[in-house]
């Protein structure tokens, strides 16, 4: 029996360990489906990996360990579809403008923001709507960055990426992220 | 000395993106600074960037405080998948 050798009790997972798998999970994958996709493959390689298990740290950390190389898994698959990556900057890319505004993106005057900004579901809604059009690459940092506030040491370390590469998407999820408020909230 | 100083709009807006934050370097500040004196459109953007940044600000304390569960009907199926691959 695994419980018995690794002093692991699957039989206990679920009830013990599900609900706080899905809630890490889904604070940094934002899909539902996804989430328990993942927290599935967690228990099945916690399961197989059981003999690996030495008991240096509790249950619950070995299994988030898993969880977290599941997700990195991940994030270099939706990394490496670079069609997805592909976004419309904000700047000019070459010539002599090279790093200027696009005429077309220059930020416009928000004359409601004041009034706009109160905070309502409609709101809410709008900036899920815009935060969900971002590739997902970038929406997964900017969620991780943004709104669970995780350190940016940690993002890096979970996702594997550098500093200045975290900067660059949480810059284009950012840039995104103004443009489609300001089209479809600010300015509406 | 003033070269190294000078930015563009680009790496202007991802500082002041940095800022928000609270994790530009003094230099950059400086750089930041020196790029708002002269360039409006970065002066907007810097900010309608704080007004959104209250705005995320507001959205991630309503997301931090919903908890997320699986439903009993996803448990019970996890159950029955480790069960079976325990044999």
């Amino acid at each position: 029996m695994i419980e018995e050798k690794h002093g692991l009790t699957p039989y206990k997972w679920i009830d013990n360990y599900a609900d706080y798998l899905y809630n890490f999970t889904i604070s940094r994958v934002n899909n539902s489906d996804l989430a328990k996709d993942l927290v599935q493959e967690t228990f099945l390689a916690g399961l197989k990996s059981a003999k690996n298990f030495q008991g240096k740290a509790t249950e619950r950390t070995w299994l988030v360990s898993i969880l977290k190389r599941k997700i990195i898994d991940h994030y270099r698959k939706i990394n490496s579809k670079k069609g997805q990556a592909e976004v419309r900057m904000d700047f000019y890319d070459d010539g002599e403008n090279k790093g200027s505004w696009l005429e077309e993106h220059v930020p416009q005057n928000w004359d409601n923001a004041s009034e706009k900004q109160i905070e309502n579901e409609e709101l809410r809604n709008q900036l899920e709507v815009c935060i969900n059009k971002l590739p997902e690459k970038y929406a997964m940092v900017f969620r991780m960055k943004t709104v669970q506030e995780f350190e940016t040491e940690e993002i890096c370390k979970e996702l594997g990426i550098t500093s200045s590469n975290l900067w660059v998407m949480i810059h284009r999820a950012r840039t995104q992220l103004r443009k489609c408020m300001e089209d479809n909230w600010f300015n509406n | 000395m003033f070269r190294n100083l000078k930015i563009t709009c680009d790496q202007a807006t991802t500082i002041c993106d940095k800022n928000q934050y609270r994790e530009a370097s003094t230099k950059d500040k400086i750089r930041l600074c020196l790029h708002l004196i002269v360039c409006r459109i970065c002066v907007k953007y810097s900010k309608q960037n704080t007004t959104l940044s209250n705005l995320y600000k507001g959205h991630s304390q309503y997301c931090k405080d919903v908890k997320h569960c699986l439903t009993t009907k996803d448990k019970e199926d996890l159950k029955a998948l480790l069960e079976k691959n325990k044999e």
